[in-house]
């Protein structure tokens, strides 16, 4: 077997403060999901990047097919009202 | 005139703080060894980052030597210009690294021991400077000694190929880990933690990773020591030179 058989990738997400979202940062190699952890804190929170990490196996994550992109993402470019742009904040309300 | 050599005060306190200087500057400089060697890209990382944390507590342990010692010598000077006979390192972590087996075999070994010793540093220390320190690297010992039971058990409880190297570690290694214990000397009792008294908790930890790993404990036997006073294996007066010749062959050298 080969070595990326016997560890294979996992994605891993990091949320960088409290309140935040985990955001994906790239992939590792590892044999199991513990391993996997302590790669992803090995390779992406050496300049105190995170708070918390994510790993998933890459092959679970179901993703968009490229060739589908017009069907899938085109519409919505002419849909300019879906956006919240159309209303005055009034000054009372401060910082959004 | 900048010197090629220099010579330390001997005192128990000043050996205790070398002592475990020299511990973390040689573990470390081993570590250093795998860059551009390491078995996959996130282990590189892994081993560089850990090496970088122990060089860090070196010099943080070389500043306070110098300040205790009080002659001037800075952490380099500590590092780079004293000779083989002059460090006081363990030999368990000057031994070479070997297969991947040996060097993550040496690190549990040496992490389930320094991780209770910094933490109870930490808590006790009469010298706040130490006990600041010992804070400090006690955070970085205790993923240390993760990273390393976590490949333990894995090489143990992986294939035949791994069992059998793991095992020849553990053999091969285990004859240097009695002079970890060697008890503190009794001038500076309050100092830090006296590693005598951490033999029970560092059984427990390290049998727990064996079973897990299914490698079994070797027999109590005749223990190797020496390091603390100075006598080192053949292989360490090759590591320093190494590590030492640029600093050696061009005194006062800035870069």
């Amino acid at each position: 077997m080969s070595p990326t058989a016997q560890t294979p990738l996992w994605e891993v997400f990091i949320r960088s403060r409290s309140g935040l979202a985990h955001r994906h940062v790239g992939s590792v190699h590892a044999a199991d999901a513990t391993m996997a952890l302590q790669n992803a804190r090995d390779v992406y929170t050496r300049r105190g990047e995170g708070l918390s990490i994510w790993v998933v196996p890459s092959n679970l994550i179901t993703a968009s097919d490229p060739s589908e992109k017009d069907m899938m993402f085109e519409p919505t470019g002419s849909k300019i009202y879906r956006h919240p742009t159309f209303y005055e904040v009034p000054d009372e309300v401060g910082h959004m | 005139m900048p010197t090629t050599s220099i010579r330390v005060a001997d005192t128990p306190l000043l050996r205790e703080i070398l002592g475990r200087a020299d511990d973390a500057l040689v573990l470390g400089h081993r570590l250093s060894q795998w860059t551009g060697h390491a078995p996959m890209l996130e282990e590189e990382l892994a081993l560089a980052n850990i090496a970088l944390d122990l060089i860090g507590q070196a010099r943080a342990l070389y500043a306070l030597a110098g300040e205790i010692e009080g002659l001037g010598h800075s952490e380099d000077d500590y590092a780079y210009l004293r000779d083989s006979r002059d460090f006081r390192n363990l030999l368990l972590v000057e031994q070479p690294n070997g297969d991947f087996a040996i060097t993550i075999v040496r690190q549990v070994l040496y992490a389930a021991f320094i991780d209770p010793w910094w933490r109870e540093t930490a808590r006790r220390s009469t010298d706040s400077r130490l006990a600041a320190i010992a804070a400090k690297a006690e955070k970085e010992s205790a993923y240390h000694l993760r990273h390393a039971a976590e490949w333990l058990i894995r090489l143990g409880d992986g294939t035949d190929e791994s069992h059998r190297r793991a095992a020849a570690a553990l053999e091969q290694l285990w004859p240097f880990v009695g002079e970890m214990f060697a008890p503190l000397d009794p001038s500076l009792a309050g100092l830090c933690a006296d590693p005598a008294s951490l033999h029970a908790e560092w059984d427990a930890t390290v049998n727990e990773v064996l079973d897990q790993a299914t490698l079994a404990r070797p027999a109590e036997g005749w223990m190797q020591n020496g390091g603390r006073a100075g006598r080192h294996s053949e292989q360490f007066g090759h590591m320093i030179a190494e590590m030492q010749h640029l600093a050696r062959s061009h005194p006062g050298a800035t870069w």
